[in-house]
């Protein structure tokens, strides 16, 4: 592609000139300065060529041949789940959760939600019960869309127990549902293909996404309807999406990457999203870039460190041209994957980076910049971006290059979490005056390019999903032999990290293979292979501070064979 | 190695990876990802652990493939 066809030709005049109202008159409102993010996916095409155009291209799981989904049939299905809602007596502002695998009737429950005013949060399917129950009480859903198999496996034993959840509707196909739930399918059939989308005052919440931190349990970032000012202009001047584009954005949508720029980006901008129903598989992924000719391609670290390991004959075997910008989100991508994209794809990897509290892309490499292998590249337009360190009375910014600080964002961009739910404290506590305090540390070079450095925090990133080490803990503590737990992230070569505990038993039982398998199963049954330990250690004790808190960062220092740094709070008994 | 032999050695390398799938009642029809949660680490795992027990290298691009333990069993059976 031309530099001239590029959306964003040039960053820095683009970056001078650009102001947030003037994306919002990208989007085409409801009046009176109310918006709808559904609105703006779907609605908004609606009369236009966009309509007949395919939305979202399926490919089962099973089968090579895709299925079309138009704007128009998409519209229409998202309806059919709005009125559901409605006919259900769910009223806007109720919450509406989503724990399904990839299939097109998530995105119509996910737009359908939206529509009616109610407030959606998606749930990650290879969660276990326990992160799922967790994220149920914190955030009292109304309904809970699901599949019969993860219901019957995740969700059955512990539903009974949650008052707020009123309806459970089963979206994928059904004979009969079972007990206390409701067929998705048949209501909608019932339900009118109609449904004036409601318009929302910008600040109404739209969205509410789980995030994990160091302590306690999980975070619920609401967004509001404003965010699509900025998944808009995300998708189209960092992703480059052009309207009728084949784009594929290979995030679960179970997560707030795939929601933003695997649902809502896309479909604002009118382009053909590929929805990939199986899981990872490099041949299937190569061939669906072919056979599709997927020109935007949104995908993560750890899937192409994956493809990176099985070589280049696959990608040479495949004609990968139609191709024309690749991004990669989730967790720093190394310089080398970026190398290899250029030398193998024909085309550099764009990193970016963002997080659950940013709601979209904050910083990133552009299609009309030079790439630095490493770097996430320098702030979107209508971003201030800015490092600093913690002082006794608040921050101050670093203004030489290379100097290392947490990452630290100018609140005021439409994405922008506006709390966390039921923790007003935490939600204050994240910002000191002006700025978002992101938790990353990252220095800046001469020429504004970010690079990442680390968390300030023992937060896990394992395939770019955030694991807190609170939650794995307290489930090793469940079982009758652990005394103490502590949980770290350990390097690995395709995952970024892996969670490995640190596990102290009470007196009488025996640190044996039997009791570490018996420790893993049990993790593994109630928070799903995705958040459990890959590997348990026995120790007897573990590091502590004298207020007896087990230090995380020592357990890391000494596995990884770091400094120990600052070990004055240390408890005595727990040196070594 | 008759098939017997190699289901009970796939499905003790199986347990390690995955110790909480329940032996007793397993299905050697059943989905790894959807019924027994494996997710693509594990089946990485699973592969690695085949290879090193019972010496049959699963090239990467075969990993995918293996949808239960009766596909695995098939694709070993022809090679050890």
């Amino acid at each position: 592609m031309q530099a001239s066809s590029v959306n964003l030709p040039d960053y820095e005049q683009f970056c001078a000139s650009f102001s947030w109202a003037q994306a919002w008159r990208e989007l085409a409102g409801m009046g009176d300065g109310r918006l709808n993010i559904a609105f703006e996916a779907l609605d908004r095409h609606m009369g236009t060529e966009v309509a007949e155009r395919t939305a979202i291209r399926f490919m089962p799981r099973d089968s090579q041949t895709p299925v079309d989904i138009s704007y128009r049939a998409l519209n229409e299905r998202a309806a059919r789940f709005a009125n559901v809602l409605q006919d259900l007596g769910v009223r806007p502002g109720e919450r509406v959760y989503g724990l399904s695998h990839r299939i097109p009737d998530l995105y119509a429950a996910v737009l359908g939600t939206l529509k009616h005013g109610c407030v959606f949060t998606p749930l990650f399917p290879a969660f276990g019960p326990e992160p799922i129950r967790q994220r149920v009480e914190i955030g009292e859903p109304a309904v809970l869309v699901t599949s019969e198999r993860l219901y019957r496996k995740k969700v059955a034993d512990w539903v009974a127990d949650t008052p707020s959840i009123r309806h459970v509707l089963l979206i994928d196909q059904l004979d009969e549902a079972p007990p206390g739930t409701e067929d998705a399918a048949s209501l909608m059939a019932a339900a009118s293909d109609q449904y004036a989308t409601r318009a929302m005052d910008p600040e109404d919440p739209a969205l509410l996404h789980f995030t994990s931190g160091t302590t306690g349990k999980p975070k619920g970032a609401l967004h509001v309807h404003e965010a699509v000012v900025n998944h808009h202009m995300t998708g189209r001047y960092v992703l480059d999406m052009h309207p009728g584009d084949i784009y594929w954005c290979t995030a679960d949508p179970g997560w707030v990457t795939g929601t933003s720029y695997g649902i809502i980006a896309p479909l604002t901008n009118g382009v053909t999203m590929v929805v990939d129903e199986a899981e990872f598989d490099a041949e299937r992924w190569y061939r669906i870039i072919q056979d599709q000719k997927v020109a935007v391609w949104y995908t993560a670290p750890t899937a192409i460190r994956m493809l990176i390991k099985l070589g280049p004959e696959l990608p040479r075997a495949h004609d990968l041209s139609s191709l024309r910008f690749m991004a990669s989100v989730g967790e720093p991508l190394n310089p080398e994957a970026v190398i290899w994209g250029r030398k193998v794809l024909g085309k550099p990897f764009h990193d970016n980076w963002w997080q659950t509290e940013t709601g979209g892309i904050m910083i990133s490499n552009y299609a009309s910049m030079e790439v630095r292998p490493g770097s996430m590249g320098k702030p979107i337009p209508g971003v201030e971006a800015a490092l600093a360190r913690k002082t006794e009375t608040g921050i101050e910014l670093i203004t030489e290059p290379d100097e290392t600080g947490e990452l630290v964002l100018k609140k005021g961009w439409p994405s922008m979490f506006r709390g966390y739910l039921h923790q007003k404290e935490k939600y204050r506590n994240s910002f000191v005056g002006d700025w978002y305090l992101t938790g990353d540390l990252a220095r800046r070079d001469a020429d504004g390019y970010y690079w990442f450095v680390g968390r300030d925090d023992d937060v896990i990133k394992s395939s770019g999903h955030l694991i807190g080490p609170f939650e794995v803990e307290s489930v090793l503590l469940e079982h009758p032999a652990v005394a103490e737990a502590g949980v770290i992230g350990v390097p690995d070569e395709i995952a970024g990290e892996t969670v490995k505990a640190f596990v102290a038993l009470k007196p009488g039982y025996q640190a044996d293979e039997r009791l570490r398998k018996e420790l893993m199963g049990l993790a593994r049954k109630r928070l799903g292979p995705a958040v459990a330990p890959r590997q348990i250690d026995f120790r007897e004790e573990l590091p502590r501070t004298r207020s007896g808190k087990i230090m995380r960062r020592l357990l890391r220092a000494r596995e990884l064979g770091l400094p120990e740094g600052d070990t004055s709070t240390l408890e005595s008994g727990g040196a070594q | 190695m008759n098939r017997d032999e190699l289901r009970k050695a796939v499905l003790e390398e199986l347990s390690d990876v995955a110790p909480d799938i329940d032996m007793a009642t397993f299905d050697d029809r059943a989905s790894l990802q959807d019924e027994y949660d494996l997710d693509s680490m594990d089946l990485l795992n699973l592969a690695a652990a085949v290879h090193k027990r019972l010496g049959v290298n699963i090239p990467d691009q075969d990993y995918a493939r293996m949808r239960c333990v009766a596909d695995l069993l098939d694709y070993l059976q022809e090679r050890v």
